[in-house]
């Protein structure tokens, strides 16, 4: 089915332009509902009025993205997969991040347990601007003792608050964890429901209301059968894991596996497969193998499968410098595509900058500008910052291609006029673009001074260097 | 013989099977007190007021397995990206003993359910012709041949499995060296000679210069085909393109992060009547952290276009997934972020992969882990290699 036009999405509104909803009018609801600003029961008449109950139906029929989106835990840490409507990043945003789980196992001392839940959820990055975090623990009962699972889902429930993926193919075991209504009620999701188990796994989804994992290893007609099962005894909220072989052909079985599912939810509007996509990189520590071997290869498998749509991931390794990898490919591949490259070049000013204030130069490259703007500004630096058109360039790319160069700087410098501003005459230039200290010195005759390779160290180098020393 | 624990942990395991939810009680081989049996029921028979509901429910739903089948959706493709030989045998009118071909995709890389791609990706590795300044985790790979090109080349083909070199003639730069272009093709004749693989051979990125050492490269390697990197729109492209011609060579077109710049400049090298198989395109790779998004999102575009039938973007793709050493993360001691030694190389191999799956075809590197790594996944992908993993078992079995 084509994407719904406005005019689909206003037939079911009430169309009497009430204004309750905060929109002067239905047909300006109906054009942020088709941007997902709004969901269908955010106009209140459609859900009040029982007279629009199949208006209602009908509508979110419409406008439901092609791959369901699953809610796991409820709160402020609860984590939404899927939701996704494209196959391609640039034909519009991805919707919902892939989650990120990282294991820990029920023979696992209670000590250990704890600690790997805090580390877990002490896993917290800031970079540019935004937090890069995980998302859930994913408790495995790898005992196979139903009373074992229940103490360790009791133990990461109070040691960390991120939702929690309850793993066994023994609904007895799962059982057990979900006695305890602190579990229950707090929406984890269940893993997993087989061919041979998913009478018990259905059973338990829908009496504690729990989204479920289907799981078929062997091929998708299989997976498929399972789900439209899963579906048709009345569990909806369903995640879809194909299995995850992490080497040699089963690898590519497994990527082919992805892209045919989210094809077939999105091009073939295939209701047996339109679920959230689940990968276990964590399968890579299976034949043992030792850090950092293994996590490095966990951590690649896991950057492959999440360029292949996997919505969420379950890790083993908790190394930071994996997390790290990981949580930023998410970043950049979550990203808005039309977030533009550029941003405008000209003057910026940090803190209340004086006469006898640093002056520094950087490129318009958004991510090169808000890396350097948000460490100035962290650091608490008082400057300028010159931004130079380089086409949206980064100051390596832009030094090599030629377009961060002396003429560009004197323009700017004229431009800004920042010799009124200032008294001295000292530009100081990222490192990266060292070589063109003489070009620039010669055609605008201020002095140049090589910053530091990146600007985390800006204040380091102003206090060495600032303010000068008189000669 | 059973331990009373084991007999307690199987019995109640089956008692939940009874009461908790479903299925029949089977009790066997149990020894229990009956204290132990009281302390026991007491939690499940409560559980056991609230399921009868559930039970029934269930009832009236599926007791057999929905039947279902599964045909994959599948793309027809009008275009095909072209296939491109990089370095000549003997035969073929050059000194190489082995060539690498790349390109000649008919589907997305790696969808093999579709269509089969005739070639893996490709990996290059950096030498350069000057001593530059290196991260230290790179650094420390080939500090003991950074003085000779020649050597270092031999560093990556022999001990790293460099499948081709990238020669750097950054000494040419008027800014840095400025070395004469004569002196400078000593290093091109002398990297010819120490390895047999395929070589690429770039400039400085100096405008002026890079038509004028390209050129000379192109001579110095007439025959071997080997890859010019690269031509801008703002240099001389014409005097590039002529040498490549004139001395079977493929040419690197390229753009600064822009879909329709980099179709302009193709069609322009094509009008000059270079042909298809003889352009790379290079649509700018930014690093993990630093824009990779928008070369994952380039490279996409520019592979999906090529093969639903736009002839000016149907050439095969290179990435530098070396500039992932420019980003802070892969260089800066921070202890937070664990090691440097091994974030860095891993900064460069997940820029790396990830560009694999979006869709270039060669790629340049610093770090031999990459290479390593690149290609074991790349195999992989085109289905070598046995998978004996149990995968079902990760539950219970992850080490």
């Amino acid at each position: 089915m084509a994407k719904p036009t406005l005019l689909d999405v206003y037939k079911f509104l009430p169309q009497t332009n009430c204004g309750e909803c905060g929109e002067v009018n239905c047909m300006s609801f109906a054009s942020k509902l088709l941007e997902r600003k709004y969901k269908p029961t955010d106009c209140p008449p459609l859900v009040k009025d029982e007279k629009y109950k199949d208006k209602l139906q009908a509508l979110n029929k419409l406008v439901s993205p092609p791959v369901r989106a699953v809610v796991i835990g409820n709160g402020s840490k609860a984590v939404t997969i899927g939701g996704k409507e494209v196959l391609y990043r640039h034909e519009l945003t991805l919707h919902n991040p892939t989650a990120l789980a990282v294991d820990v196992s029920d023979l696992d001392a209670p000590e250990t347990i704890e600690d790997r839940c805090k580390k877990i959820e002490g896993f917290k990055i800031v970079r540019i601007g935004d937090e890069l975090k995980l998302n859930l623990v994913a408790v495995r009962a790898a005992s196979g003792d139903p009373n074992r699972f229940e103490k360790a889902v009791e133990i990461v429930k109070k040691s960390c608050s991120y939702p929690m993926i309850l793993c066994s193919f023994d609904p007895t075991v799962l059982a057990a964890a979900l006695r305890k209504p602190e579990v229950a009620d707090s929406r984890p999701l269940l893993y997993a429901a087989t061919k041979d188990n998913w009478r018990e796994m259905v059973v338990l989804a829908k009496k504690y209301n729990c989204p479920l994992v289907a799981f078929a290893q062997d091929n998708l007609a299989d997976l498929k059968s399972l789900t439209l099962t899963i579906k048709k005894a009345g569990v909806e909220d369903i995640v879809l894991d194909p299995g995850s072989y992490t080497e040699g052909s089963g690898l590519k079985e497994t990527l082919n596996k992805f892209v045919m599912v989210r094809r077939a939810a999105i091009k073939a509007e295939d209701e047996g497969l339109g679920y959230p996509i689940l990968g276990v990189p964590a399968v890579t520590w299976l034949d043992g193998g030792e850090d950092p071997v293994k996590t490095y290869e966990e951590t690649y498998i896991a950057a492959v499968m999440m360029a292949r749509s996997a919505d969420i991931l379950i890790l083993h390794t908790l190394q930071p410098y994996a997390l790290l990898a990981l949580t930023t490919l998410r970043q950049n591949i979550y990203s808005d595509p039309r977030k533009p490259v550029a941003v405008e070049p000209g003057l910026r000013t940090f803190g209340q900058p004086t006469e006898e204030s640093p002056v520094l130069v950087t490129t318009n490259f958004a991510l090169t500008y808000y890396t350097v703007a948000n460490d100035i500004e962290a650091q608490g630096n008082t400057c300028y910052l010159l931004v130079a058109n380089t086409g949206g360039l980064a100051v390596e790319c832009s030094v090599a291609g030629g377009q961060f160069n002396a003429s560009v700087v004197k323009s700017l410098l004229d431009d800004t006029k920042i010799g009124d501003k200032v008294k001295h005459r000292k530009l100081i230039i990222p490192q990266l673009a060292a070589r063109l200290k003489g070009d620039i010195e010669d055609t605008t005759q201020w002095e140049v001074i090589v910053g530091p390779r990146d600007s985390s160290q800006i204040r380091d180098f102003l206090n060495k260097i600032w303010p000068p020393q008189k000669n | 013989m059973k331990s009373k624990e084991d007999s307690v942990n199987e019995f109640i395991k089956k008692m939940m099977n009874l009461l908790q939810d479903f299925g029949e009680i089977e009790i066997e081989n149990v020894e229990l007190t009956t204290e132990e049996l009281r302390l026991m029921i007491q939690p499940v028979v409560q559980a056991a007021a609230r399921r009868s509901e559930v039970v029934q429910k269930v009832e009236e739903k599926p007791l057999e397995l929905v039947k279902a089948t599964f045909t994959p959706y599948l793309e027809k493709f009008s275009g095909q990206i072209v296939e491109i030989q990089i370095g000549a045998t003997k035969s073929e009118g050059g000194t190489r003993g082995k060539v690498v071909k790349i390109g000649g995709e008919r589907t997305m890389p790696f969808y093999s359910f579709e269509a089969s791609n005739p070639n893996k990706p490709a990996f290059a590795m950096d030498v350069f012709d000057m001593p530059i300044s290196l991260t230290k985790p790179v650094k420390q790979m080939v500090e003991d041949v950074m003085y000779d090109p020649a050597e270092w080349a031999k560093k990556c083909v022999n001990k790293y499995g460099a499948q081709i070199v990238s020669l750097n003639l950054v000494s040419t730069d008027p800014l840095l060296e400025d070395r004469p272009i004569q002196q400078a093709m000593k290093n091109v004749e002398n990297v010819l000679q120490a390895v047999d693989v395929p070589i690429i051979i770039g400039g400085s990125g100096n405008p002026q210069k890079d038509p004028l050492v390209l050129s000379a490269a192109a001579e110095v390697a007439h025959g071997e085909k080997v890859i010019l990197n690269s031509v801008t729109v703002d240099m001389d492209y014409k005097k590039v393109v002529k040498a490549a011609k004139e001395h079977g060579h493929t040419v690197v077109s390229f753009t600064p992060m822009d879909v329709n710049n980099q179709k302009r400049l193709n069609r322009l090298l094509l009008d000059e009547g270079l042909p298809k198989n003889q352009i790379i395109q290079d649509p700018t790779t930014a690093a993990l952290g630093y824009g990779l998004e928008y070369a994952f999102s380039l490279e996409e575009r520019i592979k999906l276009a090529g093969l639903m039938g736009d002839e000016d973007l149907q050439m095969p793709i290179l990435a530098a997934a070396s500039n992932a050493w420019g980003a802070r993360e892969s260089w800066m001691k921070v202890d937070e972020w664990g090691p440097r030694e091994i974030r860095g190389p891993l900064w460069e191999t997940v820029t790396c992969v990830s560009l694999m799956m979006a869709g270039a075809d060669l790629f340049m590197i610093s770090h031999p882990a990459t290479v390593r790594v690149a290609k074991k996944l790349a195999d992989s992908l085109f289905g070598e290699g046995s998978c004996e993993q149990k995968v079902e078992s990760w539950v219970t079995s992850l080490k």
